[in-house]
C-alpha cells in the first residue's frame, strides 16, 4: 500500500519546499501548496478510511517486517516484529481525514482571514498536518510519541504566532510547559513498557503482556504504573480535568484558523492516543481492572464535561466560552471511551466527527466577529453584531447544533452515547450529557443574543463604548470566510444523512476493539473468533430537541436576568483558572498521582 | 539493591524538575527545570538498556553472541535529545519574547489571561 506513507511524507515534503522557497514566491502559493496538500491528504485518509474495513493495513518501513528468532527468549513460536510499521485502521483514518479537512478550512479561512502572514505559517500548518496522520496511523509506541512530540511543537509555535503581543505568549507558555511535561510522563510509561516486554511494536506489546498473564494472572505494579502515566500524558493533550487548564489560554490567544485545528482535531488526538494504546497494548492485560479503570474514566469524564460546562457559562470572551465548551465535550467523548466497550468507541467517534464540524464552524464564527468587529468579548460588543446578519444566523445554528439538536451530527454521537450507556446499566450518566450539551449550547445561543441582537442590558463598558466611534470594518465578508464558516455547519448537518456511517463507526469500533484480530493481521498469530458485527441503536431526535430546548430557555433567562451569568458566583472558578503555569503543572502532578494511586490501590 | 538505587535516580531526578517547574519565578529556570524533567528518561532509558558486563552495541568487529547493552534504547534516548532540544529552543524563543515584552522574566507578570 504506497498511499499509507504518503499521508506525512506530502505535507512534510510540501512544509521543506515552502520553507526553502517560500521568501520568493508570492504568498498566495504557500496557500495554495498547503490547500492542496491538505485536500490530497483529506482524501487519501478517506480513501484508507474505506479501504481498511474489516481487515488492518500495515506498511512495514524499509521493508523490515516480523521474523522469527528462535533464539529470544521471547514469545515462542510467534513472529517478532522489529522494523516500524504503520497500521491503518478505519477509526485513526477517518481522524486523519477530520483533522487534514479542518486544516483545508484553516487555510481558506486564513486566505483573507490575516492582513499579512509569513510563509512560516503555512509550514508550520503542514508539519502539524503530517504529525497528525502519522499519529494516527502509526503502529508503532516510540514512533507515536515522535508524533505526538511533533504535533505538539507545530501546535506550540502556530499558538504563539502572534509573538508580538503579551496574551499569545502566555497562552504558549503555558501550553507548551504543560504539554511537554505530559510528554514526559508518556515516554516514562512507554519506557517501562518496553522494560517489561522488550518490544516497541503495539501488536507486540500487546501479545508479550497477554503471554505474561500466563505467568501472573493480575497485572503488576510495573502494568499499571506504565499504563497511568500514558494515559495522563495524553490526558494533558485531551484536557480532562485537573489536566485542562493549558487549553483555555491557548485558544483565547492562537489565530482563529489554528483554534478549529485545536478543538476539532489536537484535543481529540490526544483522546484517540489513550484508546489506541489501551486497546493495542494493555487491553488483555488489564482485563482484571477493568472495572476500576471504567470507574476511574467516568468520574473523570464526568467532572471535565460539568466542569467545563459550568466556565463555558461563567465567560463573556467569545473564544474562550467555545475552548471551556470543548472541554465538556471533551468530557463526553471520553465518557463514550470510559466505558472500554465498542459501543462507546464507535459513540465517542461519531461525537468527535460532529463535534469537529459544529466546533469549527462555532469558532470562524467568532473569527469573523473577531476581524470585523475587532474585538471578542461580548460584554464590550453588546449589540454591535447587529449588521452581521447571516454571521449570526449560522452563529446560533452552531449554538443549537452544539446543544445536539437533530439533523446536526451531534445528535447522533449523543444518542448512540446513550445506547452505550444503557449497555452497561449506567443510562442515568447521560443526565450529565444532557446538562453539558445544553450549558455549553446556552452560553453559546446567549452569546448570540447579547451580541448580534443586543438583548439584555449593556455592561458599563459597553455603554461606554457606544459613545465612541464605532471601529467596524466596512465591506462584505470575504466569500472565501464565509464559504468554510457555513460549509463546516453544513458538514455537520450532512455526516447524519451520510449512508451507514453509526453501521460503520460500530464496525469500524468492533475491529479497532477487537486486540486479537489486531495481531493476527501484524504477527500471524492464531486466527481470531469471527464476531457477529451489532447493529447502531435507533436514533432518538427527542434527546436532543429535550436539551436545545433546555439550552434556548438558559439563554433566554440569563439575558433577561443577569444575575444568573454568574459576575458574582462564579467568582472562585475564575481564580482558579489562574494563568499561572506553576498552578497548571501543580494540578498535572496531583491528577497523576490521584489517578496511578487510585489504579493501583483501589480496593475491589 | 544497586538497581532500585540507580532506578531512583530517575525518579529523583523527575521529581526535582517538577519542583522546579511548579514554584519557579523565572521563565529561564522554569525552561530549564523542564529540561531537568526529561533528563530523567534519558538515565531511565539507559538504565532499562544496560547489562552488567555488556560492551558498546558496536557489532562491526565483535564476536556473533557477545553480550552488549541494548541499542534500541540508546536510539530512543537519541530521537527523544532531538525532540527536546526543537521543544527547549522554542520555549527559550519565547521566554526572549516575553523578557522584550514585559522586562520581566517572571511568570507572574505575564498576566494576560485569567478565569
Amino acid at each position: 500500500m504506497w498511499i499509507i506513507p504518503l499521508t506525512v511524507v506530502l505535507p512534510l515534503l510540501g512544509a521543506a519546499a515552502l520553507a526553502v522557497a517560500g521568501s520568493i514566491t508570492p504568498r498566495r502559493w504557500g496557500d495554495a501548496v498547503a490547500l492542496l496538500m491538505a485536500a490530497l491528504c483529506c482524501g487519501f485518509c478517506l480513501y484508507l478510511c474505506r479501504a481498511s474495513a474489516g481487515h488492518e493495513l500495515t506498511y512495514w518501513f524499509g521493508g523490515w517486517r516480523p521474523r522469527h528468532f528462535p533464539t529470544t527468549g521471547l514469545v515462542p513460536t510467534h513472529l517478532q516484529a522489529i522494523g516500524i510499521a504503520f497500521d491503518v485502521d478505519p477509526i485513526g483514518a477517518a481522524l486523519a481525514a477530520l483533522g487534514s479537512l479542518l486544516v483545508c478550512a484553516a487555510v481558506l479561512f486564513g486566505w483573507s482571514y490575516f492582513d499579512s502572514v509569513g510563509v512560516q505559517f503555512q509550514v508550520l500548518l503542514l508539519a502539524f498536518l503530517a504529525a497528525t496522520c502519522g499519529f494516527c496511523l502509526t503502529g508503532d509506541l516510540f514512533n507515536l510519541f515522535v508524533f505526538f512530540e511533533l504535533m505538539s511543537v507545530s501546535a506550540f509555535a502556530l499558538c504563539g504566532y502572534k509573538v508580538e503581543e503579551k496574551g499569545p505568549l502566555q497562552g504558549a507558555m503555558n501550553f507548551a510547559v504543560t504539554n511537554t511535561a505530559g510528554a514526559v510522563f508518556i515516554l516514562t510509561g512507554i519506557a517501562l513498557i518496553y522494560a517489561r516486554t522488550g518490544a516497541l511494536n503495539m501488536a507486540q506489546v500487546g501479545a508479550q503482556l497477554r503471554a505474561n498473564l500466563a505467568v501472573q494472572p493480575r497485572p503488576g505494579a510495573l502494568v499499571l504504573a506504565a499504563f497511568a502515566l500514558i494515559a495522563c500524558g495524553f490526558a494533558v493533550k485531551a484536557a480532562v480535568v485537573p489536566f485542562h487548564f493549558w487549553l483555555a489560554d491557548a485558544h483565547a490567544v492562537a489565530p482563529t484558523p489554528i483554534c478549529i485545528l485545536f478543538s476539532g482535531v489536537m484535543v481529540e488526538l490526544g483522546l484517540y492516543g489513550i484508546v489506541r494504546v489501551y486497546w493495542s497494548c494493555f487491553a488483555d492485560a488489564l482485563t482484571p481492572e477493568r472495572q476500576r479503570l471504567r470507574s476511574l474514566l467516568l468520574g473523570a469524564a464526568v467532572l471535565t464535561a460539568l466542569l467545563g460546562a459550568l466556565m463555558a457559562w461563567l465567560q463573556s470572551h467569545l473564544k474562550r466560552l467555545l475552548a471551556f465548551s470543548t472541554i465538556s465535550h471533551m468530557g463526553l467523548m471520553l465518557m463514550g471511551v470510559a466505558l472500554l466497550t465498542p459501543r462507546g468507541l464507535a459513540a465517542t467517534a461519531l461525537y468527535v466527527l460532529g463535534h469537529g464540524a459544529v466546533k469549527g464552524s462555532l469558532f470562524l464564527g467568532a473569527g469573523i466577529v473577531l476581524h470585523r468587529l475587532r474585538g471578542v468579548d461580548v460584554a464590550r460588543l453588546h449589540g454591535r453584531g447587529r449588521p452581521l446578519v447571516w454571521t449570526g444566523a449560522v452563529f446560533a445554528l452552531g449554538g443549537l447544533a452544539l446543544a445536539g439538536l437533530p439533523p446536526f451530527a451531534t445528535a447522533t454521537g449523543d444518542d448512540q452515547l446513550s445506547h452505550a450507556l444503557n449497555q452497561l446499566h449506567l443510562g442515568g450518566l447521560w443526565l450529565v450529557s444532557l446538562i453539558a450539551a445544553a450549558v455549553t449550547g446556552g452560553a453559546v445561543l446567549r452569546s448570540y443574543l447579547r451580541l448580534f441582537w443586543g438583548f439584555g442590558k449593556p455592561s458599563p463598558a459597553a455603554a461606554h463604548q457606544e459613545k465612541e466611534e464605532p471601529e467596524t470594518k466596512p465591506g462584505r465578508i470575504p466569500a472565501v470566510m464565509f464559504a468554510p464558516y457555513a460549509g463546516l455547519l453544513l458538514l455537520g448537518i450532512a455526516l447524519t444523512f451520510w449512508p451507514g456511517l453509526p453501521e460503520g463507526a460500530l464496525h469500524a469500533a468492533q475491529q479497532f476493539t477487537s486486540s486479537a484480530s489486531y495481531r493476527t493481521q501484524l504477527l500471524r498469530q492464531s486466527p481470531p473468533l469471527p464476531q457477529p458485527l451489532s447493529t447502531p441503536g435507533p436514533q432518538e431526535p427527542w434527546r436532543g430537541v429535550l436539551s436545545a430546548g433546555l439550552a434556548l430557555a438558559l439563554a433566554t433567562l440569563s439575558v433577561r436576568f443577569s444575575s444568573l451569568r454568574g459576575r458574582d458566583w462564579g467568582r472562585p472558578f475564575h481564580r482558579l483558572h489562574s494563568g499561572h503555569v506553576g498552578d497548571y503543572v501543580s494540578w498535572l502532578v496531583l491528577g497523576v498521582g490521584v489517578f496511578a494511586g487510585l489504579l493501583l490501590w483501589l480496593p475491589h | 539493591m544497586l538497581n532500585i538505587f540507580c532506578y531512583s535516580i530517575a525518579a529523583w531526578v523527575l521529581l526535582i524538575g517538577l519542583y522546579g517547574v511548579v514554584t519557579s519565578r523565572n521563565l529561564i529556570h522554569l525552561v530549564l527545570c523542564l529540561s531537568v524533567m526529561e533528563t530523567s528518561t534519558y538515565v531511565l532509558l539507559t538504565l532499562i538498556g544496560y547489562r552488567v558486563g555488556g560492551t558498546a552495541p558496536v557489532f562491526a568487529d565483535i564476536p556473533v553472541g557477545t553480550k552488549a547493552v541494548d541499542p534500541v534504547v540508546q536510539a530512543l534516548m537519541l530521537t527523544d535529545v532531538v525532540v527536546e532540544a526543537t521543544v527547549m529552543a522554542l520555549l527559550l524563543a519565547l521566554a526572549v519574547q516575553a523578557h522584550k515584552r514585559t522586562g520581566s522574566l517572571d511568570p507572574h507578570d505575564l498576566r494576560a489571561l485569567q478565569g
